[in-house]
């Protein structure tokens, strides 16, 4: 083990744990509480449930995408959190803090957002929940997310365009976590994905498994066994630990496709298991881009929702003990596979979701015979004018 | 003994107060630095905390982010502030304590880093996204080396949380005065006197207040409480203000500051 990194509550493996400033430890310490009790009440759970069925959409539909399985030579199944309400797995997340938020008698919520679509699922759920919802988003993101701002504001969020450092994903996260430690007594941090300080590694986790729950039992029942390979998008990486988890003591493969923007070489991408080295930001000890110095790199993927300098703990910890495999493909890539499965399946997909498929091309002969499920994470809507713009270029 | 702690203790004796000034090491160069912190000293400066720049700072106002980007982007890193401490140190035996946040010592390595924080003849650090619970590693190296390592209370702080902090933290506490980050601000928050009496409780060691001290009447108002101040913020925009004149500008402000420092105590515990 990592000297200087003990093992404990938090900790996966050697990775994890909790590197804030000590004004937020003891509200870390009440939302892990306020989980751990509030997040475990009957109550609780029966009004998640039903706001996940009747008001997001679940369970959501795993799909056996023949078309593109001809083209693959293995059965491809697509979980389908595109057609959730809001368009991506995001809101599985957003309603499970929102609801624990209201419960704990917090009055705001503050959240990061990069191209907007967690920002959106938030103000969703806070809309839904009557609480003020205030999402910090890089001005950079601002202007090139010019719906989705619109979105959030439509839902009564109020939208704070970051200024400061690359203007981006990063920055958004560090002035959330000012903004919280400035207001911690009333404001609750609905943190977006399965990174950040404990405890909400495992709680985005835990809300987001509800993917790999219903893949499993839908599998099951179409199949009469379990899928050979798991595939998924990773960015922070909620989407892909939350069909990953629920599979976790099964002798299922598990890979987790991160974005290699230009290329790992050139330098701008988004691969922190791929390319990265253990650090620590935002709270967290995991795989990040940095330079010799210790310096936080700026992350480069079309995907805004992959454009991250970091990436989850526990990823880190099944990239070590080789429980998952990590893997990386381009924008040039993920741009293909999106016109691919527009074409043939009629879906369009996220461009983060995009990735997934790119890998699963790319790398077709490695899954011979098999049966895969891959997480449609989210619906390409949101990404049409990066699209036109980008193949315009 | 350690030189934080007998400037403390003779500060003491003199019935006088701490005064911790920071630094953005690099800012607005490290030859300006490198001129900065004698001239401080001899301006009234007790202590000097060097703020080692990160790419991405939470604890920090716009102030400190601003200095800290610029003096990245002139190239400021850990080895260069160790050769710049070297500089100073043979023109000044002031304490210095680096500051900063935990990849770059990370990154540095744990075990260099408090190698050279001693080689170097750097008596202190603090990490302000660093909590004891995540420090055993550090701090099993700093009482080793006897370099000090001071951790942080704050606003929020639980009677465990102060229990915990008061027990790590060596040689003193650094009291965050209010729930926020680093900044200059208008007036300072009404619990400092009753929240300083509860940490004292559980401890002997000294309490430093920062965050938020900006001018001398701010300090005044919390001096009979605490046992130090911080100021870093406000020094900072004074030097960016200044512009070419920074050296004399930060040493009026400095001596503007030092001279409400020898202030009897009125701790209401007698102890401060
Ligand atoms: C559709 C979609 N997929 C994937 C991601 C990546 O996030 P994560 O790795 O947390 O699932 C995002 C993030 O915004 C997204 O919007």
């Amino acid at each position: 083990m990592r000297k200087g990194l003990r093992k404990n509550k938090g900790y996966f493996g050697k990775f994890g744990g909790r590197f804030v400033p000590e004004t937020l430890v003891p509200a870390l310490s009440e939302v892990e509480e306020a989980y751990r009790t509030i997040g475990r009440s009957r109550e609780f759970k029966a009004r998640l449930n039903d706001l996940l069925a009747n008001y997001a959409g679940r369970p959501t539909p795993l799909y056996h995408a023949q078309n593109i399985s001809n083209r693959l030579n293995f059965k491809l199944y697509l979980k389908r959190e595109d057609l959730l309400h809001s368009g991506a797995h995001k809101i599985n997340n957003t309603l499970g803090q929102a609801l624990l938020a209201k419960m704990m008698g917090k009055t705001r919520v503050i959240a990061e957002t990069g191209a907007g679509q967690h920002g959106v699922a938030t103000a969703i759920a806070c809309a839904l929940l009557n609480l003020k919802c205030a999402i910090f988003m890089g001005k950079v993101d601002v202007e090139r997310q010019k719906s989705n701002v619109y979105r959030m504001r439509l839902c009564g969020a109020e939208v704070i365009p970051v200024e400061s450092g690359s203007q981006t994903l990063k920055d958004a996260i560090n002035e959330a976590l000012r903004d919280w430690v400035t207001n911690v007594r009333s404001t609750y941090y609905l943190f977006g994905t399965a990174a950040g300080p404990h405890p909400f590694p495992t709680i985005v986790r835990d809300f987001q498994s509800v993917i790999g729950q219903e893949s499993r039992k839908q599998i099951l029942k179409a199949e009469k066994r379990l899928p050979d390979t798991l595939v998924a998008c990773v960015g922070g990486g909620s989407n892909s630990i939350g069909l990953f988890y629920p599979f976790l003591r099964d002798k299922v493969k598990f890979i987790g496709v991160e974005a290699a923007g230009m290329g790992i070489s050139s330098g701008k991408h988004a691969a922190a298991l791929g390319a990265g080295r253990p650090g620590v930001l935002h709270g967290t000890y995991s795989y990040l881009l940095q330079d010799k110095d210790g310096q936080i790199k700026i992350a480069h993927s079309v995907a805004a929702g992959l454009d991250y300098p970091g990436v989850g703990p526990e990823h880190s910890f099944y990239k070590e003990n080789r429980r998952a495999k990590y893997v990386s493909v381009t924008d040039k890539e993920a741009l293909a596979a999106f016109h691919l499965l527009s074409e043939v399946e009629g879906i369009i997909p996220a461009l983060e979701s995009s990735h997934s498929l790119a890998y699963l091309l790319k790398s077709k002969k490695e899954f011979a015979g098999q049966m895969v499920i891959m997480c449609l994470s989210g619906r390409g809507d949101k990404d049409l004018e990066e699209v036109l713009r980008v193949e315009n270029e | 003994m350690n030189r934080i702690e007998e400037k403390l203790k003779q500060l003491k004796k003199e019935n006088k107060k701490a005064l911790i000034l920071y630094l953005t090491a690099g800012y607005p160069s490290l030859a300006a630095t490198e001129k900065l912190v004698p001239e401080l000293e001899r301006a009234g400066a007790d202590i000097i905390e060097l703020g080692v720049p990160f790419s991405d700072p939470v604890a920090d106002g716009v102030t400190i982010q601003r200095t800290s980007a610029a003096a990245l982007a002139s190239g400021t890193n850990l080895t260069k502030i160790f050769r710049t401490v070297s500089r100073i140190r043979k023109k000044s035996r002031v304490p210095i304590i680096l500051m900063g946040y935990y990849n770059p010592i990370l990154s540095y390595g744990l075990d260099r880093f408090v190698a050279d924080c001693k080689k170097k003849e750097v008596d202190g650090i603090i990490c302000a996204d660093l909590p004891p619970d995540e420090a055993q590693e550090l701090l099993r190296l700093t009482r080793k080396a006897e370099i000090g390592l001071i951790f942080l209370l704050a606003p929020t702080s639980t009677p465990e949380r102060i229990k915990l902090v008061t027990k790590a933290s060596c040689p003193f506490i650094y009291y965050v005065s209010v729930t926020g980050v680093t900044g200059v601000r208008k007036s300072l928050p009404k619990d400092i006197r009753a929240k300083i009496t509860q940490i004292r409780r559980y401890t002997k060691k000294p309490v430093c207040l920062g965050f938020g001290v900006s001018n001398a009447s701010q300090a005044k108002e919390v001096l009979p409480f605490v046992d130090g101040v911080i100021v870093g913020s406000a020094l900072l925009d004074c030097i960016e203000k200044a512009g070419r004149n920074y050296l004399d500008a930060a040493k009026k402000f400095t001596a503007s500051l030092a001279a409400v420092t020898p202030h009897p105590s009125l701790s209401p515990t007698g102890r401060g």
